[in-house]
């Protein structure tokens, strides 16, 4: 049984912030539940789609964020309670469908839980997906402890089912990727029935169509439906005031940022003298609460991440009562007091405190500093990332590269997202030129592709996961054989949604529920979309590159599927193909290539120099005997010895 | 409850990715968990399976709980199963007085593997490693877990290596219990023997500094 099952009520467990709100979910009564996997978002599904036989939910990983949204949407509209999950940047995917939802309204309870990276840990920027509740004009909550991460959701349900509206959660990875202590409440029966009622009244929310028309009537009522959101916000029993009656200062924090407060409060023994507002409540804000407590306080320091979204609504409302209050100086990030950038950390509000309050924060002495300052540059050598010991990318990558610089042409090649986007990093060769979001590297080939008219005669591949592929790939490559563009799509096929976890996707024979489902197969898709296919093993280098020059060949949208299973799959893992080693005798070391080619260039870190004998040398644990090491030595020195399944020599 | 030596008492995991940071945290914290203090674990595991450095931060209390990120300079206890690792913590967390807990066998990183970096001797990493910090113990879990059939196990091994200090209350018997939670009979046997081993190991070591 999964870990967000067991326990009973009353019991105390450590959840990470994902498991706490999947189990909040459970708690609520969930019954449909989709999404696509993007860090820090990925393990609330995973945790649930782990219990979904038994709480009899339904559980999917859709096809990208805006799909998910629209299922999620269909298990509302028929009464049911349904929870869609996304990283921020898949907000921006679903906010086509989501400004239209937020206009027809909901029936069943209909939470969205989205993830925000700040300082991008995982990501390829640190936007917010806050700014879309205001946009969408839909209540927004920020859990600020492991336990409102948990009991926020069916809150949320709640409110999502008396306004009829979406209800925006928004988490944060340091609360979702955190764990801490939570108290267990009980799990419901649910006993919900589907069904879809469209034959009452044209402007019944509840049994009549489902559009965002006439916009004179369901505007208004939208706004309307804020406004009593800010009404149940200003008792919601998730925001909390800990501190002194009058505080000289006092935080207004959400989210994560209320442990960085706490902690704050606490390094510099503040108690008496600073006061903390924990708001769940961010949008729309609770307008007497607030002006209960900016009354008392002298000045205000808002504590969030990453931009003034919270300090600026603030302010407006600060500046609507004003003439009840007088003026508070609300200080933040628009003062520069810290920073609209990065994540939040104990020490940086401290740090901000200290300045507010005449207080200092205690710091490591100047000689322990510069020890260990110059300890760190010499002995701790940078650890970029890289691919994995036997990850296909490397193999796929290598291969490109080398053709491109044997075609002499600028060729170059468009990524997007996965974890090839470290493609772009010198450490892994530098293949890639540009990375944006999902698909966008064989939408940016299929433009670049009809550039020759403007005398444009670099070569131009994209690569694309196969998770991307069915994501936003399709279209893209719809785009480039539609319109004749000249380039190669790579699709660089490794049977999984790797970066995130392993999460199914259209290609896999499986559901995130764990039963068979029918798999699509990317190079028929591509052959019917009608470019010319080719489906290669990375792992066969020769090959490989034999078809990537025949394709560069050839006029027109061209697809290269590069199939191989991800190294870290289940599958593969601890499974060697190959035992690999190196003769001493054979390899040339500083005179190969421009000097040891495997571990200066290809650098898998399977592959070791060893100082001593000024070789190449395998590193037996690292190393999962994928053999492409032994195709790109130049003087044959690396060997694999063909392994059985069970990690013996074949005989 | 017994009270801690520390109030928050900060305790770092550190390793390379795919060295099981996180299973190792989640062990502690629910053995911690037991004794009735409040946890929260931090997580950078962003890189965790591409060989990028990876850290846990414990924040171990008796009432309040804390932040997930231990403030500079903070930490009292660093287990390290990578020691550029430990040297790397230390320069954001370290003082004169924390404590190391060192798995000396080297994971190379790119930059080394490709001679942009060099990477420091044993003995050197060792003496920095002392020097930098109030008491340091420096263990070999990677070959003994390989002799035990699996490099994972030089994880737990660390686990028994931090209760063998006896800086905090880390009895093999709530050890039992919290793997027990996950694991089949044979292999919580297994993982005793490995949290035996790492227990040993601290007792037997002598300390420096
Ligand atoms: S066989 Fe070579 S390329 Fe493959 S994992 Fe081992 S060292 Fe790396
Ligand atoms: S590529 Fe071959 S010859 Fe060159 S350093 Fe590596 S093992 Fe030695």
């Amino acid at each position: 049984m999964s870990a967000i099952l067991k326990g009973k009520k009353g019991d105390q467990r450590l959840f990470m912030g994902n498991e706490a709100i999947a189990r909040g979910a459970l708690e609520a009564g969930v019954n449909v539940v989709a999404g696509y996997p993007g860090t820090p978002s990925s393990e609330i599904i995973e945790s649930l789609s782990r219990v979904a036989k038994d709480r009899d939910i339904y559980v999917e990983w859709s096809v990208n964020e805006k799909v998910a949204a629209e299922v999620a949407a269909a298990g509302s509209l028929a009464g049911l309670r349904s929870m869609c999950t996304m990283k921020m940047n898949g907000v921006h995917v679903a906010s086509d469908f989501l400004l239209h939802l937020a206009l027809t309204g909901t029936r069943g309870g209909m939470v969205i839980v989205a993830c925000d990276d700040p300082n991008a840990h995982s990501s390829q920027n640190e936007a917010e997906m806050r700014h879309f509740a205001q946009m969408l004009e839909i209540p927004l909550l920020e859990p600020g402890s492991f336990q409102d991460a948990k009991d926020l959701i069916k809150w949320a349900f709640e409110l999502s089912e008396e306004l009829r509206s979406i209800v925006f959660i928004r988490g944060t990875t340091r609360l979702s990727h955190a764990s801490g202590q939570v108290v267990l409440d009980e799990l419901p029966e649910t006993e919900r029935k589907a069904a879809f009622r469209h034959d009452g009244f044209i402007l019944d929310q509840m049994t009549g169509s489902v559009i965002s028309l006439p916009i004179a009537f369901k505007h208004p009522q939208l706004q309307e439906k804020l406004q009593k959101a800010a009404e149940r916000y200003e008792g919601c029993p998730f925001n909390s005031y800990t501190g002194p009656e009058n505080p000289d200062v006092l935080i207004i924090t959400s989210s994560a940022c209320t442990f960085y407060s706490i902690e704050a409060v606490h390094m510099l023994d503040l108690q008496n003298r600073a006061g903390i507002l924990k708001l769940t409540t961010t949008w729309p804000l609770p307008k007497r609460l607030i002006k209960k407590h900016l009354q008392t306080a002298g000045q205000i320091l808002v504590v969030e991440e990453v931009l003034p979204f919270m300090e600026e609504n603030l302010k407006v409302l600060a500046y609507e009562i004003a003439s009840e209050i007088g003026i508070k100086p609300i200080l933040g990030k628009r003062d520069g007091t810290l920073p609209s950038h990065g994540e939040m950390r104990p020490d940086v509000v401290a740090g901000a405190l200290a300045g507010i309050t005449g207080t200092s924060v205690d710091q490591r002495s100047e000689e322990y500093e510069k020890k260990v300052n110059e300890r760190v540059f010499f002995g701790a050598p940078a650890r970029d990332l890289t691919f994995c010991p036997g990850c296909p990318h490397r193999a796929s990558l290598w291969s490109i590269e080398n053709v491109l610089q044997m075609d002499n042409r600028q060729g170059f090649v468009c990524g997007d997202v996965g974890c090839y986007t470290m493609g772009l990093s010198p450490s892994n060769f530098g293949t890639l030129k540009t990375a944006h979001s999902m698909g966008s590297g064989t939408g940016l080939a299929s433009g670049f592709g009809k550039l020759d008219r403007f005398g444009m005669e670099q070569p131009v591949l994209s690569v694309c996961g196969d998770s991307t592929f069915f994501h936003t790939g399709i279209p893209a490559l719809v785009n480039a054989v539609h319109h004749g563009s000249n380039m190669i799509m790579v699709v660089l096929d490794n049977s999984g949604t790797a970066m995130t976890g392993f999460q199914p996707h259209p290609g896999i024979e499986k559901n995130a529920m764990g039963d068979v489902a029918k798999s699509i197969d990317i190079a028929k898709v591509c052959e019917a979309i009608g470019a010319k296919v080719r489906v290669e093993d990375p792992f066969e280098v020769e090959a490989t590159q034999e078809a990537l020059f025949q394709l560069l060949e050839e006029e027109g949208a061209k697809v290269l599927v590069l199939k191989q299973v991800c190294a870290l799959s289940p599958e593969k893992k601890w499974s060697k193909k190959f035992e690999m080693s190196v003769d001493t005798e054979l390899c040339i070391g500083e005179e190969c290539g421009c000097n040891r080619l495997c571990t200066r260039i290809f650098r898998c870190p399977g592959l070791v120099w060893d100082q001593e004998s000024k070789t190449a040398r395998i590193d037996s644990i690292l190393c999962t005997g994928c053999g492409v090491c032994a195709s790109i030595c130049p003087a044959n020195a690396i060997r694999k010895t063909p392994l059985a399944a069970n990690g013996k020599e074949v005989a | 409850m017994t009270p801690l030596k520390h109030n928050p008492y900060n305790l770092v995991i550190t390793g390379v990715g795919g060295q099981g940071n996180v299973m190792a945290s989640r062990v502690i914290g629910n053995m911690l968990s037991i004794h009735g203090y409040r946890i929260t674990i931090g997580e950078t595991f962003g890189a965790s399976q591409r060989g990028g450095s990876v850290r846990s931060d414990l924040r171990i209390s008796e009432e309040i709980a804390f932040s997930p990120q231990i403030p500079k300079g903070r930490a009292h206890m660093i287990v390290a199963m990578e020691p550029a690792e430990a040297i790397r913590v230390l320069g954001e967390l370290g003082n004169p007085d924390v404590k190391v807990i060192c798995n000396m066998r080297p994971i190379h990183s790119v930059n080394v593997i490709c001679g942009d970096f060099t990477y420091p001797s044993a003995e050197q990493h060792k003496e920095w490693l002392s020097d930098l910090s109030g008491q340091a113990w420096f263990v070999n879990t990677t070959e003994a877990a390989v002799k035990l059939g699996n490099p994972i196990f030089s994880n737990i091994m660390l686990i028994g290596a931090l209760a063998g200090t006896g800086d905090l209350p880390l009895e093999r018997d709530l050890f039992e219990t919290v793997i027990a939670r996950w694991l089949s009979a044979d292999k919580v046997e297994k993982n005793l023997v490995a949290f035996d081993k790492g227990m040993s190991m601290v007792k037997d070591d002598k300390r420096d500094g």
